[in-house]
């Protein structure tokens, strides 16, 4: 792997990093599988790519764009809460809803950026080589995030929402509105994925209706795979966790890249990744690693 | 969590056919040529968004091509390739990947995967091929005067032709209805150059949209009544559908051109098209010229050279035309 290679592994993985942080608010903190990452993704590029074109200040259209995700999950709460459609359900039809949506923001499939202004171009005069400014950029609004919902768990309102997805009957007993809770971490998570999105576009250099295929996967995926490598009761280390799964799951797809040396071609790359990411859920939690590997354990 | 996958540059390739015919005949050529060329080792990094077999067989082309100039896998070319399986982060992490090795050229086939690339370096030569619109793509400011280190081809149908080619089969045909998916840019850029060609002709264009494959037979069905004939564009997702918009079409007496000429054969009643393994040799010249140590930005953006005309005459019986003798002669392939 080589230095540019590693390094836009690394870039990719805090960019993702914020798509698990949504998705740890939504899955982990409110039990609520929502797929409205899949549409919310996209939307974050979408907006912030036809509000730079349209001569928006790049950093003002990030903003948008979390602004744009935010109502994405709301709508999803919305339809959950107020018209209980089931969660599952409700978030699928948001994810529908959003890939017209976002059509009808680009007004066209593709929008390219390559020459446009992005977050990055204040920050070229400090001369620091292109792919390891973007990692900082990243890991900067990646760690930021992360501390910042590590902090709003932490509070009075956190625990209330950390309630209503534990156990919504006991919270609504203790005066908890569930309902809010639910809006406000949904529109949250969002906003993060869109965030994600939003920093992809101006990164990779465009924004395509494409972006969101298998978004909700790879959250998930970072997610578990930061759970079972850093197995943690304590709240900051379990949202840094889902940052460290994400960085590992594209330094999986970089490794996949290149295994030709072991006789793999291009098509097997998914196959190599899934591979990868499997070998470090089981390899960690095995008290004998070949052990496992090698023989079915009884019971 | 289906989606169509966002190819922007998709054609069923004629290209087994070539395959046959131009392996043989670029090996012939590679012959003479190997003593001119072949000096040092070269590096060609190759990258798709997606296996299809049209970008596949732009790849075979471009493989062939250097083969026919003296650059051989195995020998003195390092031929390395790539997919991002449908998914545009892993085509951001090839480039970078393609990058960090420093080939001599990157070739990107596809338009997310040329953004991706030209995203990742300003240094290293790029050929992109299977683009539809570089100037859209802001992957060149200028067709004819790329500038730094890009050039490369667009594989946009000749849209002017094919309608020509609707007038010529079936002159009073007023309006045209086209199916295409809404989310391939490749699609929507096609229709813009539809709707500006089209009233010059006396037609006027009458849209479907079909997200998905499996939308693709209620869109023609819409189209029933309002249109005197269907063409179906160089549209992944609507093509994959193609049986259902020719059964819509011999049920309704509306004759239905494509844009490709895999379609034909399928049940289209013409098409005037070009395949995707002559778009890769046309590609591989370019990238021998950078080989050579032409700068990618003083090589002009080229279009696709050579195209061909297929026709079924059976097809348009059944939708209630008859072939006029002169297209018939001047078709490359009769389908029977």
């Amino acid at each position: 792997m080589s230095q540019v290679a590693f390094l836009g592994a690394l870039e990719l993985g805090l960019i993702y990093g914020l798509v698990a942080l949504g998705v740890f608010l939504s899955f982990r903190v409110l039990s609520f599988p929502d797929l409205t990452v899949d549409g919310s993704f996209p939307l974050g590029a979408a907006v912030v790519a036809s509000a730079i074109v349209a001569g928006v200040d790049p950093y003002l259209g990030t903003l948008m764009a979390m602004a744009a995700g935010a109502l994405a999950g709301l709508v999803t709460a919305v339809l959950n809460v107020r018209f209980g459609i089931l969660h599952l359900l409700a978030s699928i039809l948001t994810m529908i809803a959003l890939f017209s949506v976002n059509l009808r923001i680009m007004g066209r499939p593709n929008i390219a950026l390559l020459t446009e202004e992005s977050v990055l171009t204040p920050l070229a005069p400090l001369g620091i080589w292109a792919p390891l400014l973007k990692v900082l950029v990243a890991g900067v609004v990646a760690l930021v995030a992360a501390l910042l919902l590590i902090r709003f768990l932490a509070s009075d309102y956190g625990l209330a929402m950390r309630a209503t997805g534990a156990n919504p009957r006991v919270a609504q007993a203790q005066g908890v509105r569930t309902g809010a809770a639910i809006l406000v971490g949904m529109a949250v998570s969002n906003a993060l994925v869109a965030l994600a999105g939003a920093l992809f576009a101006q990164m990779a250099g465009f924004a395509d209706i494409s972006l969101g295929t298998g978004t909700i996967v790879v959250g998930l995926a970072a997610v578990i795979v930061g759970e079972t490598i850093l197995p943690a009761r304590r709240l900051g280390l379990v949202v840094l966790a889902c940052l460290l799964g994400s960085i590992l799951y594209r330094l999986a797809v970089a490794l996949a890249l290149n295994s030709d040396l072991l006789g793999l071609t291009a098509s097997d790359l998914n196959l190599v990744t899934a591979l990868l990411v499997g070998l470090a859920l089981i390899l960690p939690s095995a008290r004998n690693p070949l052990k496992a590997l090698l023989v079915r354990r009884a019971g | 969590m289906v989606r169509p996958i966002g190819v922007t540059d998709t054609k069923e390739a004629c290209m087994s056919r070539l395959f046959t015919m131009g392996l043989p005949v670029a090996l012939a050529l590679g012959l003479g040529a190997a003593s001119a060329a072949a000096a040092a080792d070269v590096t060609v990094a190759v990258t798709a968004i997606v296996e299809h077999p049209a970008l596949d067989a732009a790849r075979e082309g471009v493989r062939d091509e250097l083969a026919a100039q003296g650059y051989r896998v195995g020998d003195n070319l390092d031929f390395q390739f790539e997919s991002a399986q449908g998914n545009p982060a892993t085509a951001a992490q090839i480039a970078q990947k393609f990058v960090g090795e420093a080939p001599d050229v990157i070739v990107p086939i596809s338009t997310p995967s040329a953004q991706a690339v030209a995203a990742a370096t300003k240094d290293i030569p790029i050929v992109f091929t299977a683009v539809t619109d570089p100037l859209g793509a802001k992957l060149v400011s200028s067709l004819e005067h790329p500038g730094g280190n890009i050039t490369g081809m667009t594989d946009l149908s000749p849209i002017g032709a094919h309608l020509d080619l609707v007038k010529e089969i079936t002159p009073d045909v007023a309006n045209l209805g086209v199916i295409y998916n809404p989310g391939e840019a490749n699609s929507v850029t096609l229709l813009d150059l539809l709707r500006q060609e089209a009233p010059a002709r006396g037609i006027a264009i009458v849209e479907a949209a079909a997200p998905r494959s499996s939308d693709v037979q209620a869109a023609a069905q819409s189209l029933v009544g309002k249109v005197d004939a269907i063409y179906v564009p160089t549209d992944n997702t609507v093509v994959t559908a193609l049986e259902a918009i020719v059964g819509v079409g011999i049920d309704n007496q509306l004759p239905v051109y494509a844009g490709d000429t895999d379609s034909v054969p399928r049940g289209a009643i013409a098409a005037l098209g070009f395949n995707y393994y002559d778009v890769g040799i046309q590609t591989g010249k370019i990238v021998a010229r950078v080989l050579a140590g032409e700068a990618p930005g003083s090589i002009p953006v080229q279009g696709v050279e050579t195209t061909e005309l297929y026709v079924n005459p059976g097809a348009a019986e059944r939708m209630g035309v008859s072939l006029p003798e002169a297209v018939i002669a001047r078709a490359k392939t009769v389908v029977e």
